[in-house]
């Protein structure tokens, strides 16, 4: 499975997820340049976290109008798979690849901490190898990660099964305590309507080896590695 | 032509910028005050001879770019002269 890692001016999560993806999967990765416009040969395209454009005007608003992103949109309708993480899902949001927006923290704090995500959508190619109901744990680290939408999105958020992870407490329970930026209704991640681009806060690839301090990160990769194997329509792209 | 956007939060929107300098202006005894928001203010100078042009060109700057929908509401002035207006000396 070839994957290409985006980097914007500003990322600073693309070469942890070109680690994780080249030294614990072993799958073939690539750097992709934000001007760049050809993204026929991959598989997956990572729109990692930081900051891009320095976060001028609103975060991700710059990066979502790039030439990248734009070719994404093509890439996307071709049945590539996209996954953005904290900025990558701001970017997602801003480029309209996903419904919503990501909005000041309601703290007003920058928050970096560990948090727990309960599994709300396994019919995806990212999270098939998950249990629904699974409590996951993964940092977050992000000063603009409260979900919005406005209710008629929502509804159709939760009618169409599209929010895939939820903050929660360590034994799965949405509470308010559990949800660091605000969230509307806990949201963490969301996918579009077809299930292959997911967008979420928490950064998967800072959970992807024991010596981070945990690997459930690492569980959304390999549920995508088997999704494409099992699949096959990927690998014949 | 020169225009002024100004981009607020939408009615509905929790400002928490807004609210931490309302709160920070309490404290500085402003105990009169009922609500505050914060905006932003974007000058634009453009090579369009009309303000009609130039309206429909920022317009357009703002629908592709300037505001987000999800939470903005915007307005555009066409202004002779972008000095900040009555500005405190």
């Amino acid at each position: 499975m070839r994957f290409g890692v985006v980097v914007f001016p500003g990322t600073w999560s693309d070469c942890d997820f070109h680690y994780v993806i080249s030294e614990v999967l072993h799958q073939p990765v690539r750097y992709v340049w934000h001007r760049e416009r050809t993204l026929n040969e991959l598989d997956c395209v990572i729109l990692p976290g930081g900051f891009s454009y320095g976060d001028y005007l609103r975060a991700g608003a710059v990066a979502g109008r790039s030439p990248v992103v734009e070719a994404l949109r093509e890439f996307v309708s071709g049945g590539g798979l996209v996954l953005g993480s904290c900025n990558g899902f701001q970017i997602l949001c801003e480029a309209g690849l996903l419904p919503g927006v990501l909005t000041r923290n309601e703290c007003l704090q920058y928050r970096c901490q560990s948090s727990h995500l309960v599994v709300e959508n396994v019919d995806t190619p990212f999270t098939r190898g998950l249990r629904a109901g699974q409590v996951l744990t993964m940092p977050i680290s992000h000063g603009e990660g409260k979900y919005y939408a406005d209710p008629e999105t929502l509804a159709r958020l939760k009618q169409q099964n599209q929010v895939v992870f939820r903050y929660a407490d360590a034994n799965g329970r949405i509470t308010k305590a559990s949800n660091p930026n605000g969230s509307l209704d806990n949201i963490a991640g969301v996918v579009n309507p077809e299930g292959t681009v997911l967008g979420l806060m928490p950064h998967p690839e800072r959970a992807s080896e024991a010596a981070m301090g945990g690997a459930d990160g690492l569980l959304m990769f390999q549920s995508l590695l088997g999704s494409l194997v099992e699949d096959g329509s990927f690998l014949k792209r | 032509m020169r225009a002024r956007v100004l981009v607020r939060l939408k009615p509905g929107i929790m400002d928490v910028q807004g609210a931490a300098v309302k709160r920070a202006l309490a404290g500085l005894g402003f105990s009169e005050l009922n609500d505050l928001r914060v905006g932003k203010v974007i000058d634009i100078d453009l090579n369009e001879p009309t303000p009609e042009g130039a309206h429909a060109r920022v317009g357009e700057m703002c629908r592709q770019l300037l505001v987000n929908p999800i939470l903005e509401d915007y307005t555009i002035e066409t202004v002779d002269d972008l000095a900040p207006r009555g500005a405190a000396r």
